[in-house]
C-alpha cells in the first residue's frame, strides 16, 4: 500500500518535472533569437547612418564608406529572382494543387521538397557552370537566377496549399455559369488564393535575400556600381562575409550595420507575411 | 468533412478534362511549370557530373579516401572535408534533437494555447535568420567568448583527451557544432510538431482513459505514435546540417586536417567550396571542388528524399506504428 503511494508520487513527480524540462527546452531554443538580435542592434545600430545607405565602398584599409551599390544590388537580384520563380512556382502549385492527386504529382511533389533540401551552394556551383562558364563572367543575371532556384519550390508548395484551400463551391459557381475552366482557375480560384500566395511569395523573398552562398561564384560582388545584367554585381549578404573575413576594424563595423539592415529586411518580411496569413485563418473559421 | 470536400471535388473533376482549347492550354502551362522541378533536378547533376570530369579522371575513387589536399602541387583529396562534414553535422545533431524534441513537445502538448503560437513564430525566426548572420555573430562574439571560457579550461583539465587536444584557438570544430545545433533546431522543432499534431486525439484519450499521466501519455503514446515521423523530421534536420555553409565557414577555421579534437579547427565540405572555390585558378582545383558539390548534391538528396518519405508515412496517417 505504502509502496504504491510512494509510486504514485513519484508518478506525479515524473510528470511534472518532463513536462517542465519541455519547457525548459522551448525557452533555450529560443533564447539565440534574442541574444542575437540584441548583438546586432549594439553592434550595428549606430553605424547604419545616411553615409553607410548612400554611398560606396571605400578602397580597403580606408574609413568610411557605405554599402549602397550592395543594398541596391540584393533588391535587384532578389527582383530578378521573383520575376523568373513567380510564373514557374505559381504554375507549379496551381498544377500539384488541381491535378497533383495523379501519380506524376506525388512525384513532382516529392522533387519540390528534395529541391527546397538542396543545399544553396551547390545551386550556386551549379548555376556558375551553366552561366558564368558559359559566359566568361560572374553576372546580376547568374545571381539572379541562382535566387530563383531557391524560391521555385518554395513559391510552389505554398501555392498549392493555398489554391486547395479555397473551397470548391467558388469553382463549382463559376463553372455553373458558363465560365470555362481555365477562366475559372485565372479569374476566381487564382485571386481568391492571392493573399495566400502573396504570403509564400515574401517568406521566399525572405529567403533569398538572406542567401549569400548561392551569389559567392554568381553574382561575386562589386566595389562599384552596376545595372548591367552581365557584370558582377554588388550584395548584401556576401559583402557581409568579404567584410567579416578582413583584418579592417571599420570593415567588421560595417559588416554588423549590413547585417542589421539585412535582418530588418527579412524580419519585416517574415512578420508581415505570418501576420497576414493568421488573419486569414481567422476569417475562414 | 473529407469526404464532402473529396465529393465536391469529384463535381468539379470534370471539368478540368474539359475539351476547350483554353482549358488544355492551361493544363499544358501548369504541367510545363511543374515538370520544372524534376528538370532542375537533372540540370544540377548534369552540370555538377560534367564540371568534376576532370577530377574523376585523375583521382578517380581515390579522391574520396585520400587525405592530401595541395593545390600547389594540385594533389586533392576530399577525407579531411567529409569527416569534417560527418563529425560537425553529427555531433550538432546530438545537441539539437533533445532541444528540439523538447521543445516541438512543449508547443504542441504542453503550452497553455495562448503561448502556442508566440513561441512557434520565435522558433521559426530561429529558421529565417540569414546563415551569414549566424556567421558574423558567431566569428565575433562567440567564437571569443567560446575560447577565455570554454575551450581553455578545457584544454588545461581534460588536454590529455583526445577530443580536447590542442591549443584553444576559437575558430574550431565545437564552434561549427553549437552553431550548425542552432541552426537545424528550427527544421527538426517544427517538423517534429506537425507530426506530432497529427497523432489522432483518440490516442491520447485512451491513454488518460487508463489513467496515464499527461507525460506518461506523452512519452509512451504520442512519441510512440509519432516515432517514424520524429525519425524523418530529425534526417531532414541532418540534410540541412551536411548543406549549411556561410556560418560554418566562418567559424570552423578552414584548415584540412583529421582531426578528433572538437577545440582544433576543421573543415566540412560546403565550407572548402565557399571558401576556395573563386581563389582556384587551375582547372583540376576547380574541378576537385565541384567533384565534392556533387557529392554533397548526391548526399543531401538520398538524405532528403528518406525524410520526406519519413514525414509523408505518418503525416498522410499511412504510417504502420
Amino acid at each position: 500500500m505504502r509502496i504504491s503511494r510512494l509510486y504514485e508520487m513519484w508518478r506525479r513527480f515524473a510528470n511534472i518535472a518532463s513536462l517542465t524540462i519541455t519547457a525548459v527546452c522551448a525557452v533555450v531554443v529560443m533564447a539565440p533569437v534574442f541574444i542575437i538580435l540584441i548583438y546586432l542592434l549594439a553592434n550595428g545600430i549606430r553605424s547604419v547612418n545616411w553615409e553607410f545607405l548612400s554611398s560606396l565602398p571605400k578602397p580597403p584599409g580606408d574609413e568610411g564608406g557605405g554599402m549602397a551599390n550592395a543594398i541596391v544590388g540584393s533588391f535587384y537580384m532578389v527582383g530578378l529572382g521573383l520575376l523568373l520563380s513567380l510564373p514557374v512556382g505559381v504554375g507549379a502549385g496551381v498544377y500539384l494543387a488541381e491535378f497533383g492527386r495523379s501519380r506524376y504529382g506525388n512525384a513532382v511533389r516529392f522533387m519540390a521538397d528534395v529541391l527546397n533540401g538542396v543545399p544553396s551552394i551547390v545551386i550556386g556551383i551549379s548555376v556558375w557552370a551553366l552561366l558564368v562558364v558559359p559566359m566568361r563572367s560572374f553576372s546580376a543575371l547568374a545571381g539572379g537566377v541562382a535566387l530563383s532556384f531557391i524560391m521555385i519550390p518554395m513559391i510552389a508548395r505554398t501555392t498549392e496549399e493555398m489554391v486547395r484551400a479555397v473551397p470548391n463551391s467558388l469553382r463549382a459557381a463559376s463553372l455553373s455559369v458558363g465560365a470555362t475552366y481555365a477562366r475559372t482557375m485565372w479569374s476566381v480560384v487564382l485571386p481568391a488564393a492571392r493573399g495566400g500566395i502573396v504570403t509564400g511569395v515574401m517568406l521566399a523573398l525572405a529567403r533569398a535575400f538572406g542567401e549569400a552562398a548561392p551569389l559567392l561564384f554568381t553574382a561575386l560582388g562589386n566595389r562599384f556600381w552596376n545595372l548591367y545584367l552581365d557584370r558582377p554585381m554588388a550584395n548584401l549578404p556576401t559583402q557581409i562575409y568579404e567584410y567579416a573575413k578582413s583584418p579592417y576594424q571599420d570593415w567588421h563595423r560595417q559588416a554588423w550595420a549590413a547585417a542589421l539592415v539585412l535582418i530588418a529586411v527579412v524580419l519585416v518580411l517574415n512578420v508581415v507575411a505570418r501576420m497576414s496569413t493568421r488573419e486569414r485563418f481567422r476569417a475562414l473559421r | 468533412m473529407e469526404a464532402q470536400a473529396s465529393a465536391d471535388s469529384k463535381a468539379t473533376d470534370h471539368a478540368r478534362g474539359a475539351t476547350f482549347w483554353s482549358d488544355r492550354l492551361f493544363k499544358a502551362v501548369v504541367v510545363a511549370c511543374a515538370s520544372v522541378m524534376g528538370l532542375l533536378l537533372l540540370l544540377f547533376a548534369y552540370e555538377l557530373w560534367q564540371s568534376s570530369q576532370l577530377s574523376i579522371r585523375t583521382f578517380g575513387w581515390r579522391f574520396w579516401v585520400s587525405r592530401d589536399w595541395d593545390p600547389v602541387r594540385e594533389r586533392f583529396g576530399a577525407l579531411p572535408f567529409i569527416w569534417g562534414t560527418l563529425l560537425s553535422s553529427i555531433a550538432a545533431l546530438m545537441i539539437a534533437v533533445p532541444l528540439s524534441l523538447g521543445t516541438a513537445i512543449f508547443i504542441a502538448e504542453v503550452a497553455p494555447r495562448w503561448l502556442r503560437q508566440p513561441v512557434s513564430f520565435v522558433v521559426e525566426l530561429l529558421a529565417a535568420i540569414p546563415s551569414v548572420v549566424y556567421g558574423l555573430w558567431g566569428m565575433f562574439v562567440m567564437v571569443p567568448w567560446l575560447r577565455e571560457n570554454v575551450q581553455k579550461p578545457l584544454a588545461q583539465r581534460f588536454g590529455f583527451i583526445p577530443l580536447f587536444e590542442g591549443p584553444a584557438v576559437g575558430v574550431s570544430m565545437m564552434a561549427a557544432i553549437l552553431i550548425l545545433s542552432v541552426m537545424i533546431i528550427p527544421y527538426i522543432t517544427a517538423v517534429s510538431r506537425e507530426v506530432i499534431l497529427a497523432v489522432p486525439r483518440t490516442q491520447r484519450e485512451a491513454s488518460y482513459g487508463l489513467g496515464a499521466t499527461k507525460w506518461e501519455t506523452i512519452r509512451y503514446v504520442v512519441l510512440r505514435y509519432a516515432r517514424v515521423g520524429i525519425l524523418g523530421a530529425i534526417i531532414l534536420g541532418y540534410g540541412r546540417a551536411v548543406g549549411e555553409t556561410m556560418a560554418v565557414t566562418m567559424v570552423i577555421g578552414n584548415r584540412p586536417d583529421l582531426t578528433t579534437s572538437l577545440l582544433q579547427p576543421g573543415y566540412t565540405m560546403a565550407s572548402v567550396i565557399a571558401n576556395e572555390f573563386t581563389e582556384a585558378t587551375s582547372p583540376l582545383y576547380l574541378s576537385a571542388l565541384t567533384e565534392i558539390g556533387l557529392l554533397l548534391f548526391a548526399i543531401t538528396l538520398l538524405i532528403n528524399a528518406l525524410a520526406r518519405f519519413l514525414v509523408w508515412r505518418v503525416t498522410k496517417g499511412e504510417g504502420r506504428y
